[in-house]
């Protein structure tokens, strides 16, 4: 196993009272592509904002590279490398394509020409439509457009909410292929899914996550041989 | 990918400002300086910066604030009580037995300078800029300390929020224990106006009149100072942060900071408009500064487009024009031949323009130029003829289309 960069330890969320993540540990190593599967409320999307520093954590530890990340704000946190993309995707639907693309890179001040053309060689429907508004692309450009967005700030780890969420089944195939060649550069993915099948299929490591505890890890492969698995999230017997 | 080039409609534009400049100084110099045009355009053009400001808050970074007629009055006040000249302070603040201000800008300058002649002018020049950027800076100071508790509320109640402080610091000024500062609830007065820019010889004659120009002036640099902003990285932040808050904050802009920068920026401005009226009224009285001057603004910002520059522009000009001269005749009563006019009395003007309003809202739901700039309009047009491209897909919304460099 390689490095950690990801080390989560006893994690809490609380929302007014209301546990949303009691308690959680898990590591993400280097490299790899490591999901967390669930059911709505299981606790994932608050575990990712917590991370990026959008929630206030009520007990824990993050861990990222060996640096504290609780008490950070998400403007430090981007700027240490994590970027989140968002559930239902939230592409500033009024700017253009190429504008989206540079608030990626906000926080950067060097040269991003360089990286916008690597966003759209990995996307060339982007660069067919670099000068429309954002809301005007279909679903999937859209998430397209989430992915090269966060990756415009050089991220060292990419935090996905979903990114299948309301595609229909050729695209998301589409954005797990997409997924897996992002990896291939050297950026480690933290992935959230309900399409569990998918998300097993494509990860290195995964953690399954019920109502705010993690139950089960393993490989992809070998959870997707789990009877429970396959009751609770695959629909098979 | 390319740097920002200069599109024909974006020249097109340009080159009617200059034509705007141009005429409006040798109309100022050929018929009546009296007639109710130069009115317009100096009105207009404090309005259109006021607009503008406006609309950087409410179209561009998407907090809607209604608090434009505070920071006016903050600026108006800041400029007349840097500029009244000590000679006439006494008289101006004889209520309350002088001004605790023994100070002008402007005559500090001819201190240095020399009032006579050209150093003169000069001076004034010099003074009025000073004081419209302290004017500035005042707002932005209280734009500031006010963002810092209200700026965490969204939306109405962020309008409320600003409304109430405009009204409070309205009071606030007609205060007489304030007296001598604001000179209570009297007028401010004696400053240097627009009309003071016109150039005379030595016996008093104006030989070249300035006072309608040097609005357009200042309010068009002021303006193209935003334009800069919104073009800039920090615009496009704005931008992001209308359209998505958490998105934004998820790319790393500290929404807190951008936010607060929008409103005290959004501040200056208004309280550089806020000093241009004073310089256009002459006089500057706390009670002008109401919530309808505000809800005025407003609905020139709604009328031009929210998110277009030259929409709050253009409608500045078109509504003070309809509001003081095109509809004017609808307030008196007029007879053709032996037949009087029924209904043409005082008042009946502001039905009219209600009903040009709503027309207008009818038509142009997203105002007249919703989002778009005139010179996308002017490229747009242009780029129809050599076909279609693929803009035509699945956009429900118009999409806000960059012209292509010719």
């Amino acid at each position: 196993m390689s490095d950690t960069i990801l080390k989560i330890d006893n994690l809490k969320v609380n929302y007014g009272g209301i546990e949303a993540v009691k308690g959680i540990s898990f590591d993400v190593s280097k490299g790899d592509i490591v999901t967390l599967i669930g059911a709505n409320g299981a606790g994932k999307s608050s575990t990712l904002r917590a991370i990026a520093g959008l929630v206030n954590i009520s007990g824990g530890s993050i861990e990222f590279n060996g640096e504290n990340l609780v008490g950070l704000d998400t403007t430090a946190i981007v700027s240490k490398g994590i970027t989140l993309v968002p559930e239902g995707r939230k592409i500033f639907p009024d700017l253009t394509v190429e504008e989206n693309l540079r608030i990626g890179a906000y926080m950067r001040k060097d040269n991003i020409k360089d990286d916008m053309n690597r966003v759209y060689d990995l996307f060339p429907r982007l660069r067919e439509r670099h000068w429309q508004a954002g809301g005007t692309l279909s679903g999937g450009e859209q998430q397209m457009l989430a992915v090269g967005r966060a990756m415009m700030s050089k991220p060292k780890l990419i935090m996905m909410d979903e990114p299948s969420l309301g595609l229909a089944p050729l695209v998301v195939k589409d954005i797990f292929t997409i997924i897996r060649e992002i990896n291939k550069e050297g950026i480690t993915v933290l992935l959230i899914e309900q399409n569990a099948n998918m998300a097993l299929k494509t990860a290195d490591w995964a953690y399954v996550l019920e109502t705010g505890n993690i139950t089960m890890k393993g490989t992809g492969p070998e959870l997707l041989e789990k009877d429970d698995i396959k009751a609770a999230y695959l629909g098979k017997k | 990918m390319k740097t920002k080039k200069i599109t024909k409609g974006t020249l097109i534009t340009l080159i009617l400002i200059f034509a705007v400049l141009i005429a409006t100084v040798i109309l100022e110099n050929t018929i009546n300086a009296n007639s109710i045009l130069f009115t317009v355009i100096r009105k207009g053009a404090v309005y259109s910066l006021v607009a503008v400001s406006m609309n950087l808050l409410n179209g561009f970074t998407g907090l809607f604030s209604l608090g434009q007629a505070g920071f006016m009055l903050l600026g108006a006040y800041a400029y007349a009580i840097l500029t009244i000249p000590d000679g006439v302070r006494d008289s101006v603040y004889y209520l309350f037995r002088g001004s605790s201000f023994h100070f002008s800008t402007v005559g500090f300058f001819e201190g240095i300078l020399g009032s006579e002649g050209a150093a003169g002018f000069v001076s004034l020049i010099l003074g009025v800029l000073i004081a419209i950027i302290v004017a500035g800076l005042v707002a932005a100071l209280f734009a500031f300390l006010i963002g810092l508790p209200v700026l965490r509320l969204k939306s109405d109640y962020l309008a409320i929020a600003t409304l109430g402080f405009a009204e409070i610091l309205r009071a606030i000024f007609q205060w007489d224990k304030l007296g001598k500062v604001t000179n209570g609830a009297n007028a401010l007065r004696g400053y240097p106006t627009f009309s003071d820019f016109n150039i005379t010889n030595e016996k008093g004659i104006v030989v070249l009149r300035l006072s309608s120009v040097v609005p357009l002036i200042i309010a068009g640099l002021c303006i193209f100072v935003i334009v800069l902003l919104i073009n800039s990285s920090y615009g496009r932040a704005f931008k992001a942060v209308r359209d998505d808050e958490i998105a934004a904050e998820a790319m790393g802009i500290n929404l807190a900071k951008h936010k607060s920068l929008s409103f005290c920026i959004s501040s200056f401005f208004a309280g550089v408009g806020g000093a241009l009226f004073a310089m256009f009224a002459s006089t500057v009285q706390a009670k002008t500064f109401t919530s309808a001057l505000t809800y005025e603004i407003f609905l020139i910002v709604v009328i031009g487009g929210i998110g277009s520059i030259t929409g709050s522009c253009i409608a500045s000009f078109f509504y003070i024009a309809c509001s003081e001269w095109w509809l004017r005749f609808l307030d008196n009563t007029q007879y053709i031949g032996d037949y009087q006019i029924p209904l043409f009395r005082n008042g009946f003007r502001m039905v009219v323009f209600s009903v040009v309003i709503m027309i207008i809202v009818l038509f142009f739901r997203n105002g007249i130029f919703g989002h778009k700039e005139l010179a996308d309009i002017i490229d747009r047009k242009k780029k129809k003829k050599p076909g279609e491209t693929a803009a035509a897909d699945s956009s429900e919304k118009e999409s806000t289309q960059e012209g292509e460099t010719i």
